[in-house]
């Protein structure tokens, strides 16, 4: 038996469908112009640098297959590291490097990988296999975040990142993303990491969901997460909504990791953000959203937007 | 936006208009039918003349048929090798001429007619304003039969009608009067002839004439025209057997000439006859509409799909089928909410069914898509470029089709033979973005993915070759604009999708349950 429920009931509820989200907020506050910022990570990060904004450290790019090549040196010399593609979506064609065990490198699930294996990988970013529609890409080199250990027990393996959802520049939502088992130490909901909300004045966490589905463990770890509170909180948000005056996106995600020596780093933005937050916080986004499109104002400073949204999104405990 | 919101509805609903507009026209106007199931008979009669030709010039004027009792002329075809062929048209005939300047032997024309009786048109015939009395060409004793038959007749009688039914019992009595006898000796066979008959009643001074036509069966040969007797009464026609008194014509009545001139003039030859044959055949209706609309040269139809070769129009056919399937594809997204591998791959899946049908195509694609899958994760080992691996996944595929092929021939199993309809390169990329998809996102993910593909193909594939589908797309392509106006409205749909219903329903029920 499948549950299910009204549409009236969710309107009541104030949640975003995918067809509400497309049409009438991505498609009239995200300016097409602007998405390459967003979905070319290697822009990203060089304006977030630009705009003294945190972000992990670009330690190299590779751009064409003979570079590829060539990148054994480089990489040899590497302890840790993530490859990336600059155009990938949805995680496609992350490869996590956490160790190294003589020539083999170690993916965080403790797979042993050659340096060939991840000259295919960076061939296959190269030749267009992530990026939307086939086109060749990039592969970057990045620092690993060391995350902070606050969420050792949370998070099973890979980094944990908080996604903050902003709107005009206010953040309106947030949710902690933690790997697991089967999401291959990948915060990423679709591969079943789990997206725990929180409470966007204190950063205290609410409710958590994997697959759809509202959990109330860490299905790896076992441990209850309404004792969970993110650190740094204050300077989440402020990075968070420093991000729309970089992309000029309305409505976007900012993807932040905590990094053990370096604080919150942006990670990357989307402009297409998911919508099981709204299960991850057990609210909707149209309230908010709808309550900043009457008040929010296009001037307000970081400062004064983090402020607002600390006092009129704040969930009261329950 | 309220007013880009109105602006869409307009288009929308301008587009709808346009679109059912033209169609009802052509349904109504052109006589195109709505649905497939619509056959009519179409008759095919052939009137072969024969002459022999006297090394004279020759000219042979045959009249032909101008509509009448419902039916309409679709085509005539003119078979004469040498002969130069006219038609004439005059206000009491329409006739056929052939010449030629020198002929000699036996000479055959023939002349072909199709027609059809149109079940909504109105039956009548247009109606000719009534001819003058025929002329009475009686005498002596025969003149007085026939005044005593005619007076006998009145007497019985109130109006043209039936005066006409008491005349037409009389002669056929049975035990016919002596009256009676005397004119039916004036006829070669037995009973009154018909021109006798309209000369009675022009003494009743009622107008009328003899008209000729075929009793249309099928597949009869060497047939000659019968007669019938067209009263004018008042402001309607009447039509007559001249062997029964029942008004009225059968529905099967072909009137082929009316009034008094000759069916067939042959000059520069003898021995001339004509004979019918007759035909028919079930036609699918829309051809009938087609060609009866192309004799008239209805401009949306000669600036249509069917002014092209009939090759060209089975492209088309296939071809006005993918908005259906687009049309699919779009409301299962916004409004169901199925992920699929690919925004249209299901469509080309879709149309490959159709050569495959559904089940074998299903089978067909479930094998090549596993086999192919485990071969390119053999390929993933092998560090190849993208579009290098593509290319092998391609050749890979081909190879598992020509495999599949071979052995379902060895094996009897012909249907599989069908694979080759397949786009190969289809093939590659789905096999290519699936395993990508295993790598990334889990067997999940690509079973999810997979099976909505394959959801979406089926009821994309199930619709497409519905026959009424296929009709309307065909015959009425001016509902493109409807659809599009339908994938207008979609596009901006903004409520939940059907899958969120179930996706978001743990944050109703536990707001309900804190409620409590």
């Amino acid at each position: 038996m499948i549950n299910w429920c009204w549409p009236s009931q969710l309107r009541e509820q104030g949640i975003m469908g995918m067809n509400e989200r497309n049409s009438w907020f991505i498609g009239r506050y995200n300016d097409r112009r602007n998405y390459p910022l967003v979905d070319n990570k290697l822009k990203t990060k060089r304006l977030a640098e630009d705009a003294h904004i945190a972000v992990p450290e670009l330690i190299g790019v590779i751009r064409t297959q003979h570079e590829a090549s060539k990148a054994g040196s480089l990489l040899n010399s590497l302890n840790d590291f993530v490859i990336k593609p600059a155009q990938g979506s949805g995680g496609k064609g992350i490869l996590v490097i956490v160790e190294r065990d003589g020539e083999y490198f170690l993916k965080p699930s403790g797979e042993r990988l050659t340096l060939l294996d991840i000259q295919r990988d960076v061939s296959n970013i190269l030749g267009g296999l992530y990026s939307l529609g086939g086109k060749p890409d990039v592969a970057m080199i990045e620092a690993r975040v060391e995350f902070d250990p606050v969420f050792a027990d949370y998070s099973y393996e890979g980094v944990p990142d908080v996604r903050v959802i902003t709107f005009l520049g206010y953040p309106v939502m947030a949710m902690l993303r933690l790997a697991t088992h089967t999401s291959d130490g990948k915060a990423n909901l679709h591969q079943g990491a789990v997206g725990v909300g929180l409470d966007l004045a204190t950063g205290r966490g609410l409710n958590a969901v994997q697959f759809d589905r509202p959990i109330r463990h860490h299905p790896d770890t076992d441990i209850t997460f309404d004792q969970l509170t993110v650190p740094h909180w204050e300077e989440i948000l402020h990075l968070a909504a420093a991000c729309y005056e970089v992309t000029e996106l309305g409505y976007m995600g900012c993807d932040i990791v905590l990094d053990k020596n370096k604080g919150p780093l942006i990670l990357e933005m989307n402009a297409r953000p998911g919508l099981a937050i709204q299960i991850a916080n057990d609210c909707g986004l149209n309230p908010r959203l709808k309550q900043l499109e009457k008040e929010g104002r296009r001037r307000a400073s970081v400062k004064e937007r983090v402020a607002y949204a600390v006092r009129e999104f704040s969930t009261p405990a329950s | 936006m309220h007013r880009e919101k109105l602006q869409l509805y307009l288009i929308a609903l301008l587009l709808i208009a346009l679109g059912t507009g033209l169609t009802l026209y052509k349904h109504f106007t052109l006589d195109f039918p709505l649905l497939p199931g619509e056959r009519q008979q179409l008759w095919t009669i052939e009137a072969q003349i024969s002459f022999q030709a006297q090394n004279k010039p020759v000219m042979v004027s045959l009249a032909r048929p101008s509509g009448g009792n419902g039916y309409q002329t679709v085509q005539e075809d003119f078979a004469s090798s040498g002969y130069g062929f006219a038609l004439k048209e005059n206000e009491t005939q329409n006739r056929a001429q052939w010449t030629k300047r020198l002929a000699d032997g036996k000479q055959i024309i023939y002349y072909r007619l199709q027609a059809s009786r149109l079940d909504h048109q109105p039956p009548a015939t247009p109606l000719t304003t009534a001819p003058e009395l025929a002329a009475v060409d009686l005498d002596g004793p025969v003149m007085t039969a026939a005044r005593a038959i005619v007076d006998e007749a009145q007497q019985q009688s109130a109006d043209n009608q039936s005066l006409t039914v008491q005349l037409l019992q009389l002669l056929n009595n049975p035990a016919p009067s002596q009256d009676v006898q005397v004119l039916q000796n004036l006829s070669s066979g037995t009973g009154v002839d018909a021109e006798t008959i309209v000369q009675l009643l022009a003494l009743a001074e009622i107008p009328a004439r003899v008209i000729k036509g075929i009793e249309l069966e099928d597949r009869r040969r060497n047939q000659a025209l019968v007669s019938r007797i067209e009263v004018f009464s008042e402001n309607k026609q009447l039509y007559f057997d001249p062997a029964h008194s029942v008004e009225g014509l059968s529905e099967n009545f072909l009137i082929w000439q009316q009034g008094g001139t000759s069916l067939l003039d042959v000059s520069g030859g003898q021995d001339s006859q004509v004979r019918f044959s007759t035909l028919v055949n079930d036609t699918s209706a829309r051809t009938l509409a087609l060609r009866s609309a192309k004799a008239e040269q209805a401009t949306l139809i000669d600036f249509s799909i069917y002014s092209l070769p009939v090759a060209d129009q089975n492209a088309f056919k296939t071809i006005l089928l993918v908005p259906i399937g687009t049309l699919i594809v779009v409301f299962l997204r916004v409004i169901v909410g199925i992920r699929t591998s690919g925004t249209f791959m299901p469509i080309l899946m879709a149309l490959a069914f159709i050569q495959t049908t559904l089940l074998t195509g299903l089978a067909i694609f479930i094998v090549v898509v596993s086999i192919g899958l485990w071969i390119r994760s053999a390929l993933s080992n092998l560090n190849l470029l993208l579009v290098a691996r593509i290319s092998s996944v391609v050749i890979v595929v081909i190879g598992i089709m020509a495999t599949l092929s071979i052995i379902s021939f060895k094996l009897g199993l012909e249907q599989v033979l069908t694979v080759t309809f397949f786009p190969m390169i289809i093939l590659a990329w789905t096999i290519e973005r699936m395993s990508i998809l295993w790598e990334e996102e889990g067997a999940r993910e690509v079973l999810t993915q997979g099976s909505g593909s394959l959801l979406v193909a089926s009821l994309a594939y199930l619709l497409m070759t519905n026959p009424l589908v296929e009709h309307l797309t065909f015959n009425f392509p001016e509902l493109l604009l409807v659809m599009l106006a339908i994938n207008l409205l979609l596009g901006q749909y903004t409520g939940y999708r059907l899958t969120e219903l179930v996706r978001f329903e743990p944050l109703v029920r536990h707001k309900g349950q804190s409620h409590d």
